[in-house]
């Protein structure tokens, strides 16, 4: 299996008012194409900060990031990227239709958006729903049209930031299904950041265990499980049940010592922080790479 | 249907109120003629070809006035809001140009203009401007960093985001602007034509029509229309507001 991302000693440290939070301190993992891999850790472990810096949104402190053989430096152009608040990530001026075309009205014509957004949506199953606007739709069809969005662009690698956290569980396990459903028909590369150990389990091909900031993976466990999974007779086997068991071991669940309870409360607190410093980074890098376009142009 | 019918009870209340007064001899009614004398003159009005100009100069420098407001107020309130150093060096003399009446630059604005129709239609630009920029700023202040970052990490540039995603979601704030900038104009408009004459429009009807005979039935006659025209655009635009960013809470459409 060839490598569609490759992380290398990556590390990233923010610099904020009051100093400097490490929020990866060495992470080196490999995603291979077609792959479904998981990433886990604890709150505030520095799991969206990887996702922001493999996505180009920020440029890591050290290390390398390269998607298949090229190293990223500013927004890949064949990355996409599904949120974990929908609400939000969809424009609510604009249609279903045309919010699954937005990514694609740079390179594309006309009739071929078109096209490819009517055939993505009904990849999810709303191939009706091209003319409603995002609000009128349901938490679970809202997310279904941001992973169209995803589908559509035909990404390299698709990303997820806690997908399946916002929406009730019924939904969450509609959802999780037709995920597993449409990667395997697009053959698709997915790496899907949760805190949800069951999900992790369920969904992945493989496993990456982080431990508590600064980041650096624990574990890389494969998932032993047939890749037709169901519901209710997957999360009942030996296998689901012994692996997440080991996760959930590794990631301290359940351990209520002080040390524990501390380093969870500083944890939490630290990623308030990195949001703010986050931010501000973002609005840097975005200048920086607007320069650098500029540069480019002239 | 409803609401109109309580509307057209609101106005028909307030036409009775002013009827009974103007009969009363509260006031002399040649100061307040009641809305049925009003009424007969404001029909003579409609056929009248000069004061039909008058109007139209009116509703004409309101069009042009608002026009400019948009072009110039919008792309500012994109840069100053997208761009913190340039807002910072700018507040200073936005707040200080801000709360100064267009009405007290009309000596000003005669003087430089002449009392051609640009000096009102300056005067109502400076005053519909203010309303329009800072909906604008506040519009980019309140826009959603996760929308931007959804657009940026699907390769949209800076220019881009500004384009698809700041400005299609500052659009209900912008036009509550425009609202509101419209009835300022019209305010400014009106008022201008009533102090510096010269360029026809309602004000100047008005004016001409106290000044001369004292006619205050014709007075209220244009009165009626000022405000008549008033009342047009606001619901225009509020229409325009529910059909184009219906999808907006700020508007109060569906959703």
């Amino acid at each position: 299996m060839t490598a569609m991302l490759e992380v290398a000693e990556l590390g990233h440290t923010y610099q904020a008012k009051d100093g400097a939070y490490t929020a990866i301190a060495d992470l080196s993992f490999t995603v291979g194409t077609g792959e479904l891999v998981c990433v886990v850790g604890p709150s505030g472990c520095g799991k969206s900060t990887l996702l922001r810096t493999i996505s180009g949104l920020i440029r890591p402190t050290r290390g390398q990031i390269s998607l298949h053989g090229n190293e990223v430096n500013g927004v890949p152009d064949d990355l996409a990227v599904v949120f974990q608040d929908y609400s939000r990530s969809l424009f609510p001026w604009l249609t279903v239709q045309k919010n699954v075309e937005f990514p694609l009205r740079r390179n594309l014509g006309r009739a071929e958006r078109r096209a490819r957004a009517a055939e993505a949506l009904e990849w999810v199953g709303l191939a009706d729903a091209g003319r409603k606007y995002p609000w009128q739709l349901s938490g679970g069809m809202q997310q279904r049209v941001a992973i169209a969005r995803a589908l559509a662009y035909r990404p390299a690698l698709l990303l997820m930031d806690e997908p399946f956290a916002s929406v009730d569980a019924q939904t969450r396990f509609e959802l999780e299904d037709l995920l597993l459903k449409v990667r395997t028909e697009q053959d698709t590369t997915v790496l899907v950041v949760t805190h949800d150990i069951d999900e992790s389990v369920y969904l992945g091909d493989r496993i990456l265990v982080l431990s508590t900031s600064p980041a650096s993976v624990v574990a890389d466990l494969k998932v032993d499980l047939p890749a037709q999974r169901d519901q209710i007779t997957t999360r009942e086997s030996e296998a689901f049940v012994a692996l997440r068991g080991e996760v959930a071991r590794l990631l301290n669940v359940g351990k209520t010592s002080e040390e524990v309870k501390a380093r969870r409360k500083a944890n939490e607190q630290q990623a308030a922080k990195w949001a703010e410093a986050e931010r501000a980074e973002s609005e840097r890098a975005d200048v920086s790479r607007d320069e650098a376009e500029e540069r480019a142009t002239t | 249907m409803r609401a109109l019918t309580r509307g057209l009870l609101g106005v028909a209340g307030f036409l009775v109120i002013w009827e009974l007064f103007g009969r009363s001899r509260l006031v002399p009614a040649e100061y307040l003629p009641p809305p049925s004398v009003v009424a007969v003159e404001l029909v003579k009005l409609l056929g009248d070809e000069a004061f039909l100009r008058d109007v139209i100069a009116t509703v004409l420098a309101l069009l042009i006035a608002v026009g400019l407001s948009v072009g110039i107020a919008v792309p500012l309130g994109l840069v100053l809001g997208s761009v913190t150093s340039v807002r910072h060096a700018t507040r200073a003399v936005v707040e200080f140009l801000r709360p100064i009446p267009s009405v007290a630059l009309i000596p000003l604005a005669i003087v430089l203009l002449g009392i051609g129709p640009e000096t009102k239609i300056t005067l109502a630009v400076y005053a519909a401007i203010w309303p329009i920029l800072f909906n604008t700023i506040y519009a980019l202040d309140e826009l959603d960093p996760l929308l931007v970052e959804t657009a940026r990490a699907f390769g949209s540039g800076r220019v881009r985001v500004l384009v698809s995603v700041a400005l299609p979601s500052a659009l209900p704030f912008v036009l509550t602007g425009i609202r509101l900038a419209a009835t300022t104009s019209l305010v400014v408009l009106v008022s201008v034509e009533l102090l510096a004459g010269g360029s026809g429009g309602i004000g100047q009807f008005i004016m001409e029509a106290r000044s001369g005979a004292g006619r205050m039935d014709l007075v209220l006659a244009g009165t009626v229309v000022a405000g008549v025209i008033g009342y047009l655009v606001n619901e225009g635009l509020e229409r325009a507001q529910r059909r184009w960013v219906g999808w907006s809470s700020v508007t109060g459409g569906r959703s």
